[in-house]
């Protein structure tokens, strides 16, 4: 790090030469639907140098994109300049900076380069955060240590040697196993298929042409129509397999999470793309522990980062909150501890059940709308019109529902240990949140009219980070403000009183008279 | 009430926010109520002309919209105002809110951000205002409707001043 090239700098730079590489390529590539509907039409008229002409252009202007862009990294603040014609500055103070996201593509780490998100976690959904696309990677790296650990201590040292790195994690081969239960099989699977769809639609082929299909469709013609299906199921299920393999192992090949002495975690990951996300420790305020049902059916689990300048799923920052992939629920639990890094955290702590009113909740909400959607086929049956096996196979409707009723209770539970509240709800994504309570910026305490009469209350935790709004659902109504109340202490202090003498507020006070400052 | 066995704590409640906001929120729900209400009778009765043939199940219709919007108009409002209240104090923002579902939200004076007053149309012309006051989280707005304009004023200049003695706000 101290043999990088010093990375403040008053004048304004420009950024890596090499990406002059980088962006006729990807200006090409994104143009190509354009160009090659150019191509056409210039063929068919007879003047196929338009195309080329159009070629040269967006070469040019990708030149151009490099020529006008700027950066300058202050004692204050980073600073992009880009655009020709309409000339855009962007400023991030220094100690705003949240997060640096280092990303390599293929292409970038051909050449050695990297591209620096510096997240500034503002609520703003318009501003996406400052991107240098293509900083060699050394500087790209010495950036990111120095704005980090510059923006956690004011006085601005910069530690000369390298500071060892506490691993809190890796990547242990084998937890490719849980690839298939995460969702991401699925939806490579619908992408790949949408894309041959286009593909073949566009290049107008017919599809009895094509002779694997034609034979495949043959084949299923011969056998009946149950092998059918359990010959497609296997087909979708091993292709859906091998996808989510191949993905785990694109996006997480060489997974690292460590701890640097400079207060900041470290996720590094991905094979062909790497990609390196620094998380200021001053600004995580939890974890998530996050479980699907086909994973938690494996005992897999994936750990989430709660922290402010990080909204989950959002723009250039997805993925930016990835504590594990999928992995062991007791790895994903280990880890958890391990940066939380409170002592008085259990690795699996004992959660309080939420009881019998919430339960019957559960099962109201979930049986019900069954038993309803199940007498849509019964009545069209007793009508007439529908074959006798629909609604007997429908009876399955209900059934799964005191299934997912019970599950969905079962996962029911909240704790307030050391400095987290820690609560869990869900059952088809399973969600157990460790929220620091000086992160906790104000409570919701909603009652439908259901919940005031079974005595029972979802109590919301707003917060800067994450979600935004962590919610212990369901829980008794005494039982969420003891919690509140513990969780953040002296909020509640006047506004609590004992229940039997809550009297309403006095009536009395006029609707505009009543100030406390005075 | 306190447990059976006395050692614990005694059984706690959240008491009601101190105000009742302005009584004239009253009508200014039932006049919000009414408008949307007259859209989908609007829509209806269209429907209706349009149909030729056997209209009783579109008379039908009409009339169970028009029961269901005399009952939302008459009985919504006054619940509501019964629910709708607000507190300041020194710690925190105090609110409450809704009808059939309700919400209190708590927010501690030291994390508000910004307090906004706001007039829609329909409020200008009963003489109301609502207030908002937001957070860092982008889920825990307080909302204050159906305030006096003057009560709204005051609440702002008050909880402006005494935020902004405090700049920290938790991000």
């Amino acid at each position: 790090m101290s043999s990088a090239p010093p990375v403040t700098d008053l004048a304004w730079r420009r950024l890596s030469p090499r990406m002059l590489l980088i962006h006729p390529v990807r200006e090409v590539g994104r143009a190509v639907p354009a160009l090659a509907g150019l191509l056409i039409a210039g063929s068919s008229s007879g003047h196929e140098w338009w195309s080329l002409l159009a070629l040269a252009l967006v070469m040019a202007l990708s030149l151009l994109r490099w020529l006008t862009t700027r950066y300058q990294i202050t004692a204050q603040q980073v600073q992009l300049r880009t655009g020709l014609l309409r000339r855009r500055t962007m400023t991030t103070p220094i100690d705003r900076v949240r997060t640096v996201d280092v990303t390599a593509h293929a292409l970038h780490r051909l050449l050695g380069l990297a591209k620096v998100a510096i997240g500034t976690g503002t609520s703003d959904r318009k501003r996406e955060g400052l991107v240098l696309d293509g900083l060699s990677a050394e500087a790209a790296a010495a950036l990111r240590a120095e704005l980090l650990h510059r923006a956690g201590s004011p006085a601005a040292t910069v530690p000369p040697t390298p500071p060892a790195e506490e691993l809190l994690a890796r990547l242990d081969p084998s937890w490719v196993r849980y690839a298939p239960f995460t969702l991401s099989g699925v939806v490579t699977t619908l992408a790949i298929t949408g894309l041959i769809w286009r593909i073949v639609s566009q290049a107008n082929i017919q599809a009895d042409q094509v002779a694997i299909i034609r034979s495949a469709s043959r084949h299923l013609h011969d056998t009946p129509a149950w092998l059918d299906a359990v010959q497609a199921a296997l087909g979708v299920g091993i292709l859906v397999t091998l996808l989510s393999v191949i993905g785990y192992l694109l996006a997480f090949w060489n997974y690292r999470l460590t701890r640097h002495p400079g207060g900041s975690l470290h996720v590094s990951r991905g094979l062909i793309t790497a990609r390196a996300t620094s998380i200021a420790e001053r600004r995580l305020r939890g974890v998530e522990l996050n479980q699907l049902l086909p994973l938690r059916a494996v005992g897999g689990a994936r750990l989430v980062a709660v922290a402010t300048g990080l909204r989950v799923g959002r723009g250039a920052e997805r993925g930016g909150t990835l504590l594990m992939p999928a992995g062991p629920a007791g790895e994903a639990r280990r880890v958890a501890a391990a940066v939380l890094n409170d002592p008085r955290l259990p690795i699996q702590p004992v959660l309080h059940r939420h009881g019998s009113p919430a339960r019957r909740r559960r099962y109201v909400r979930c049986v019900i709308p069954a038993v309803l959607l199940w007498l849509v086929p019964l009545c069209w049956w007793l009508a007439g019109d529908l074959p006798g096996w629909l609604p007997v196979l429908g009876i399955l409707l209900p059934m799964l529902a005191v299934l997912l009723a019970e599950d969905r209770y079962a996962a029911l539970g909240h704790a307030l240990i050391g400095r987290y509240l820690i609560t869990r709800n869900g059952s088809l994504s399973r969600r157990q949140v460790l929220l620091r309570t000086d992160g906790i910026i104000g409570w919701n305490l909603r009652q439908s009219y259901f919940q005031r009469r079974a005595g029972l209350a979802t109590l919301t935790a707003t917060t800067a980070a994450g979600q935004q709004a962590y919610q212990v659902v369901d829980v008794p109504a005494e039982a969420a403000l003891r919690l509140a109340d513990a969780a953040l202490p002296g909020l509640l202090n006047d506004l609590l009183v004992p229940a039997d003498s809550s009297v309403p507020a006095d009536s009395s006070v006029p609707a505009d008279g009543y100030f406390p400052f005075r | 009430m306190f447990s059976r066995t006395g050692r614990e704590a005694p059984v706690v409640a959240l008491r009601d926010p101190a105000n009742l906001v302005c009584r004239r929120a009253i009508w200014y729900w039932t006049a919000r109520a009414l408008l949307c209400w007259l859209v989908v009778a609007a829509v209806v009765v269209l429907v209706l002309v349009q149909t030729d043939g056997n209209r009783r199940p579109g008379y039908l219709i009409l009339a169970g919209v028009l029961l269901l919007a005399a009952l939302h108009s008459a009985v919504m409002p006054r619940w509501r105002y019964r629910v709708h209240r607000w507190e300041a104090t020194p710690i925190a923002v105090y609110t409450r809110a809704g009808w059939f579902n309700q919400e209190r939200r708590i927010a501690p004076l030291s994390r508000i951000q910004t307090v906004d007053t706001e007039r829609g149309p329909l409020e200008q012309l009963f003489r109301l205002a609502n207030v908002t006051v937001t957070t860092a989280s982008a889920a825990g707005p307080l909302k204050i409707h159906g305030l006096a304009p003057d009560t709204a004023d005051q609440l702002v200049a008050e909880l402006t001043a005494a935020t902004a003695a405090d700049p920290h706000d938790a991000t």
